[in-house]
């Protein structure tokens, strides 16, 4: 274990922000002119980076169990390469530790042998998939559609562990984790319906919220929100999504 | 049932317009052709099939399916072959919506997802935003307090509806009339501390709404002792009631290797033996330092689920009267210090019913520029929450309920997901209820308690 672990140390971490986004202006007003004067203003949206060693709290086992049962899995096969860090690092794209909480971004030809590895490793255990949730960054270019699993170890007192997949627009698969996790069946199916992220491998990703025949993915950002205006008092209230707002 | 129809009669025929339709039989009559599409496909299916299979749509309009829940069963005779269940009929895009609305009003909008435990969803996505704010230490202990408290009022609250519910479904009224009895004591006292029986909105990111009103404490108190003989009046119809019995001992039977497969919580879960409780397993809100019993019985059935959402209600009444005795010791404010973040008043009900503060008034409007500046970019603008995700999670009456937070640096939320324990729960159906009988279906699904609201959100 102490070799693999100086293995997934090695490397130099870059924990720089990352930037999803772009912000304009001041005050987010997008319709009309712009009379602040901040309409010039632009800020980078930056989410946490990726995190240095320790990891604190029982993160550091999580990773380094992680990395040991993916080398097994590994060296099983016929194309295993036997350096031990290697299928980790190539499954693994960043680690990240924010506000308590562990995210491991799978590159998503991995997904499948992760989610075997998380749940059935007695060390690692994450028995239940809780939720898949989509999280749609269109200004992120080639990585514009996240799936977001939580999971959670019954075994191991609650451990809860994030993993984060990401697929560009264009070619929107990730694999399916209901053959490891049949809970994620209509988790899945969710994501599927509002943002579009085809499951490949689900049994049956049908649309669950919206009507079958339904046109486009809802809660993608591009989607509108839709609303009628509202008269009151002789004045008009516009729809929500066209109202000034601050962003 | 004879299905042969021959449709390679009509195929040629003309279709007129209803105008010229005349008698069929006459010899030159036009006739309207059923052929088409996919219509022989369909004929030639029903026949191949056994005559004893039918596909029964249970729901969505159906009094006993817990609101808009549709069941697609497939019977032979009185035995569900298979069943499946069809959900979205009342899907809102209340998580859409929340995208266009300041994180305070995001309170108003979650709590109406499942209407009969607003206080869980409150609680979950407040402890998301004031875990993104890096908060979630400063939250006065009286909050906390007073959150554990509405919590627990509302764990009661849910709970018997779902034996009220469920109780009417099978057939017993008087369960039905005792549990929605008793619940209208509690939700007068969600009345007399929110204003509102349901769909409070009164857990707000960091703290609640407004401090307990004068005499709360007491009325709380009084309905304790009320409230334990109705449960044991309840106690009584359901406990050894043969007919109870009979339709609910080895029904929806799911084991510990189900539930888990299927991410199962709540009291389903805990209906296999499984002590698994959020509120013990990762505390939140001080659950820590209470006093209760997780309640745990292993016959994975129907019957069970019922005993142990009857035993959690006592717990949940120990678990009010330790807040109770806090919350008499406890003084204090009940909304976080940061002003930045804080509502600008405390907002009470006056006595013309209107939610006001007349001092807040008058600073702002006679002595306080600033204070005047300061409330309106706090209620129009609202508070910046910085970049990041968050996952919380509550144990509501029915399971694991998480929040999910996505957070762009804005004032609004990036992307709100709920998990909601119902929808989760629901996935069950298929494994429950094959190979049992149609009335069967009814008592599992209960035994679940899914709440529509919370489904499809």
């Amino acid at each position: 274990m102490s070799e693999d672990q100086e293995l997934v140390r090695q490397g130099d971490v870059d924990t720089a922000p990352v930037q999803i986004g772009e912000r304009r202006g001041m005050f987010g007003a997008t319709k009309g002119a712009d009379t602040t004067g901040y309409g010039g203003l632009q800020a980078p949206i930056l989410f946490p980076g990726a995190a240095e060693r320790p990891y604190g709290s029982y993160f550091d086992a999580i990773v380094d169990t992680l990395a040991a049962a993916l080398d097994r899995a590994d060296n099983g096969t016929a194309k295993g390469s036997g350096s031990s860090g290697a299928a980790y690092a190539a499954a693994v794209e960043r680690v990240v530790v924010d506000r308590g909480e562990l995210t491991l971004f799978v590159r998503r030809e991995h997904l499948p042998a992760v989610a075997r590895a998380l749940r059935d490793d007695p060390a690692l255990r994450f028995e239940m998939c809780l939720s898949v949730s989509g999280v749609h960054y269109p200004q992120e270019a080639g990585r514009e559609l996240h799936a977001v699993y939580h999971l959670t170890s019954l075994t191991h007192g609650g451990r809860r562990l994030r993993l984060e997949v990401t697929a560009p627009e264009g070619d929107a698969h990730i694999p399916s984790v209901v053959a490891t996790w049949p809970g994620a069946d209509w988790h899945e199916r969710e994501t599927w319906d509002m943002f579009g992220i085809i499951f490949d491998g689900h049994p049956s990703l049908t649309r669950i919220l919206m009507p079958d025949d339904w046109p486009g993915h809802p809660q993608r950002k591009d989607y509108p929100l839709g609303g009628i205006p509202v008269e009151y008092k002789g004045g008009t209230v516009p729809p929500p999504d066209q109202r000034r707002a601050y962003n | 049932m004879s299905t042969h129809i021959d449709h390679t009669t009509y195929q040629d025929r003309e279709v007129l317009e209803g105008d010229d339709v005349y008698a069929a039989g006459e010899p030159d009559a036009p006739t309207f052709t059923v052929s088409g599409g996919d219509w022989g496909d369909l004929v030639d299916e029903a026949t191949a099939l056994h005559e004893e299979r039918i596909v029964v749509n249970m729901g969505p309009q159906h009094p006993s399916t817990h609101g808009v829940l549709r069941l697609i069963l497939e019977l032979d005779g009185e035995s569900v072959t298979e069943a499946r269940a069809g959900i979205g009929y009342l899907h809102t895009g209340i998580e859409k919506n929340m995208e266009f609305r300041t994180w305070v009003q995001g309170v108003t909008l979650c709590t109406r997802m499942d209407y009969l435990t607003p206080m869980f969803q409150e609680a979950a996505y407040c402890l998301a935003i004031e875990k993104l704010l890096g908060i979630t230490d400063d939250i006065p202990e009286r909050a906390t307090i007073i959150r554990v408290l509405m919590m627990e009022l509302t764990r009661i609250n849910s709970h018997l509806v779902c034996l009220g519910t469920g109780g009417m479904e099978m057939g017993a009224t008087t369960v039905m009339t005792v549990g929605f009895r008793e619940r209208e004591r509690i939700l007068r006292v969600f009345e007399a501390v929110s204003g509102l029986r349901m769909n409070m909105a009164y857990i707000r990111p960091g703290g609640v709404a407004q401090d307990l009103p004068e005499g709360a404490l007491d009325q709380i108190a009084a309905i304790i002792p009320e409230l334990r003989a109705g449960l044991h009046e309840l106690e009584m119809l359901l406990k050894e009631n043969p007919l109870l019995k009979g339709r609910t001992v080895g029904v929806g039977y799911l084991d510990l290797t189900g539930c888990v497969a299927l991410g199962i919580t709540g009291p389903v879960l805990r209906s296999t033996g499984l002590p698994h409780d959020l509120r013990k397993s990762n505390p939140y809100c001080g659950y820590e330092t209470y006093d209760f019993e997780v309640i745990t019985r292993t016959g994975c059935d129907a019957y069970d689920r019922l005993m142990i959402r009857i035993t959690e209600m006592y717990e949940s009444l120990k678990i009010v009267e330790q807040t109770l005795e806090r919350l008499r010791r406890v003084e204090g404010p009940v909304m976080v210090a940061d002003k930045k973040i804080a509502w600008p008043a405390q907002l009470a009900i006056g006595s013309d019913g209107q939610g006001n503060s007349l001092d807040h008034i008058r600073e702002i409007m006679g002595t306080s520029m600033e204070a005047l500046i300061h409330h309106f970019k706090l209620v129009t603008e609202g508070f910046r929450v910085p970049p990041g995700q968050a996952y919380a999670a509550v144990e509501s009456p029915k399971g694991e309920l998480g929040v999910h937070l996505v957070s762009d640096g804005g004032t609004r939320p990036y992307r709100a997901h709920f998990r909601d324990p119902s929808f989760n729960n629901l996935q069950a159906v298929a494994a429950m209820c094959e190979g049992g009988m149609v009335a069967d279906v009814i008592v599992a699904v209960a035994s679940i308690d899914p709440v529509m609201g919370g489904v499809d959100r």
